[in-house]
């Protein structure tokens, strides 16, 4: 079998910003679809026609002389970070906001929570708004959990007393009682998270703005991050979460929107919307049609997927307990160190059963040279339930989950097809039954 | 939906601004956050408060040998107590002004990335120079009554001294680390300008030593800290001397530090106000 690669969803670290950039194309995805459950909840996010351009100067005058001698010359460019953008939310959604690096998306989130004054435009809110857009913002490292406590709910604007109170629920949640008394400098970095964590979970705003939330913590408490988000989801909190991972944005949200260039690309059905920001971020020369979500990476093409019949055929549907032959060939762009190949089985809930990976150096070269074409096959043994499966695949560079080198979110579509079963594997069993005499 | 919103009215957000939150949010933030640095100074080393009151009873010790034993300045009455005090005083201003000068970048993080009234990171140090103030005071009052100076009613009006001082002080910080953000040099040359001031302010020297040239006479003349200082020797140390007004030569010869004390608060509101919603994005 392969060799076991981190199969989960890569951290949500920079994404590949060396792409070339695309027109924006505005697009609502699914109208219906916008307007779908939470239709007839009332608006508690408005925002109307925001613009917001920051002033970039040729170089940084940060002195007074650099400001005397530059009086002059005009030595600097706005960007435009966001032209034009207007939206709404409705009480109780879970609203992604999506983009690539540069985009807006970061500085739409700080105007909403008035961090930045936008240019122009409107934002109007209804309900109390937790002021952090990042876990932890305003730990004092050198107080201690119950001090900090009290300080971050005297920020979100309780009073003294009522922070206090709330510490026990906090620290219960993060289960970090016993260490009640001891300074955040002596927590280690998962006990950190879990206190931030907490302390928002447990505050009472109404409207969370979150950016990347999900890409802290180990397994464990991901899982414990999920389990809350759906549970914010399901408490009827509104929440704004800006990030990169698709993933999360098809899992917990209710509606996304795709920023681009300061503009809103896409807006509505997430799974949609992913679906936009991935191709938007790896479209290439050779990636085809609309329905074809290749990634295509400069550095490296893909340029052939398929599953495997027991037959050797390409096919996209399969018996259950045939087992699953994959097959994708890739082209490199350029020299690529000790590429790793990860492919992820996802069912049609977005679950990911399981996955393989291969290090190409396991079997192959150090270097993938420019112009080489590599071909990974694996088999698998297939345990999945009947239903709809897709594969994603990641490539990442020099066993750094961060250095992606080309993303492709929905390599193959297939069916496993046979009579229904429970649950989501078919578990390796053997049952046996025996008949005697009663006691 | 189990949380019920408290107002489904929606509510223009205007950005953030000085005060942004509400103004209990401010002084419950205010003071926490100033508490919470001044246990850390006091908790953090081992000899925690002692320092605080050292440092201006190590200054003062250096001036007093200087010039009691050194210069031999003299004739004024009860120099040591006075001197002592202006420099307790004076530490105040100096450790709140340098300390809010920097605050800004130095709360970079929580300020690219919470909603918060702005005010309050300037402000802040100014509040925990203030409880060593206070505690320097006891000090200060244990000195002034070892040396033989009766209890006096007027020690009653020294919230009057500090009023001024405080606002005065409030605003520099406001107009200091606002600049600041701009204009990274802010904080270096105000390290000299406070330097310059010590000279420049009667804490050596009462404003009616004789022989003071016309010049430095005409700098205290404009110095606003010149009227608390010369009033606190009046009211605290020395009733027989002259209270402020008098010191000054009169109500129109006061009219120059007035007016400076004026400009100062006016400019510090004016400039943080303006800087406040920027403040986030100029880092």
């Amino acid at each position: 079998m392969l060799a076991a690669g981190r199969t989960g969803t890569p951290s949500a670290g920079p994404m590949l910003d060396y792409l070339p950039t695309m027109a924006a194309e505005v697009e609502q995805v699914d109208p219906a679809r916008a307007d779908g459950a939470l239709g007839d909840s009332p608006v508690v996010i408005e925002a109307r026609d925001i613009e917001k351009s920051f002033r970039i100067a040729g170089h940084r005058v940060d002195s007074l002389k650099e400001r005397l001698t530059a009086f002059s010359s005009q030595d600097h460019k706005d960007l435009h970070a966001l032209r034009g953008v207007s939206f709404e939310i409705r009480r109780g959604e879970f609203f992604g906001i999506v983009g690539r690096n540069g985009s807006g998306k970061s500085t739409l989130l700080k105007i909403l929570a008035s961090i930045y004054a936008a240019d122009r435009g409107t934002v109007r809110m209804a309900g109390r708004l937790a002021p952090f857009i990042e876990l932890g913002v305003g730990f004092n490292l050198e107080l201690t959990a119950r001090e900090n406590v009290e300080l971050n709910g005297v920020m979100m604007g309780l009073h003294r007393r009522e922070a206090r109170s709330r510490l026990d629920a906090v620290l219960e949640f993060a289960e970090l009682g016993e260490f009640v008394d001891m300074k955040l400098k002596n927590y280690s970095s998962g006990m950190l998270v879990r206190l931030a964590f907490a302390v928002m979970i447990q505050s009472d705003a109404e409207i969370l703005l979150i950016d990347e939330v999900l890409a802290v913590g180990d397994a464990a408490f991901q899982q414990k991050c999920a389990d809350v988000f759906h549970e914010i989801r399901d408490s009827g909190r509104t929440v704004v979460l800006v990030t990169h991972d698709m993933a999360a944005v098809e899992h917990y949200c209710h509606r996304a929107m795709l920023l681009h260039d300061g503009v809103i690309a896409a807006s509505g059905d997430p799974d949609e919307v992913a679906r936009r920001y991935l191709r938007l971020n790896f479209e290439g020369a050779s990636s085809g049609g609309d329905g074809d979500d290749w990634g295509d990476a400069p550095e490296l093409r893909l340029v052939d997927a398929r599953l495997l019949g027991p037959g050797g055929e390409a096919v996209n549907n399969l018996e259950k307990g045939t087992p699953l032959r994959l097959e994708s060939s890739f082209v490199a762009g350029r020299d690529i160190v000790r590429p790793s190949f990860g492919f992820v089985i996802v069912n049609a809930d977005g679950v990911e059963i399981g996955g393989i990976g291969k290090d190409l150096e396991d079997g192959g070269p150090e270097i993938l040279r420019a112009g080489e074409r590599v071909t990974i096959s694996g088999v698998v043994g297939n345990q999945l339930a009947p239903g709809r499966y897709y594969v994603k695949c990641w490539v990442y560079r020099d066993h750094n989950y961060g250095d992606i080198v080309l993303h492709a979110p929905h390599l193959i579509d297939f069916v496993v097809f046979g009579g229904a079963e429970p649950g989501v594997v078919r578990l390796d069993s053997e049952v046996t039954v025996r008949v005697g005499e009663g006691p | 939906m189990s949380t019920e919103p408290a107002s489904l009215e929606l509510q223009e957000v205007r950005g953030p601004s000085a005060l942004g939150g509400g103004s209990r949010r401010f002084f419950d933030l205010l003071w926490l956050i100033s508490l919470n640095e001044f246990r850390k100074t006091f908790f953090g080393t081992a000899l925690g408060y002692v320092w605080s009151l050292v440092r201006p009873l190590m200054l003062f010790a250096v001036l007093y040998v200087v010039f009691t034993k050194i210069i031999k300045f003299g004739g004024v009455e009860h120099y040591p107590v006075l001197l002592l005090f202006n420099v307790v005083l004076f530490s105040y201003f100096q450790e709140a002004t340098g300390g809010a000068v920097g605050s800004v970048l130095a709360q970079e993080g929580i300020v690219r990335k919470t909603q918060f009234p702005r005010l309050v990171i300037p402000l802040s140090p100014g509040l925990v120079a203030l409880f060593t103030l206070g505690l320097n005071m006891v000090a200060v009052l244990v000195f002034i009554l070892a040396s033989g100076i009766e209890p006096m009613w007027t020690w009653l009006f020294f919230p009057l001294l500090l009023v001024p001082l405080l606002i005065l002080t409030a605003a520099l910080s406001m107009l200091l680390s606002a600049l600041n953000v701009r204009f990274r040099d802010v904080g270096i040359i105000w390290v000299v300008v406070a330097q310059a001031l010590f000279y420049g302010s009667p804490v050596l020297y009462p404003i009616d030593t004789p022989g003071i040239p016309e010049a430095l006479r005409n700098v205290l003349l404009v110095n606003p800290l010149t009227p608390i200082l010369e009033q606190g020797r009046h009211w605290i140390i020395d009733p027989n001397a002259p209270s402020a007004v008098a010191a000054a030569g009169g109500w129109l010869h006061m009219l120059p530090a007035i007016g400076i004390f004026l400009a100062v608060c006016a400019a510090g509101v004016w400039v943080f106000r303006r800087e406040a919603p920027k403040i986030a994005e100029l880092l």
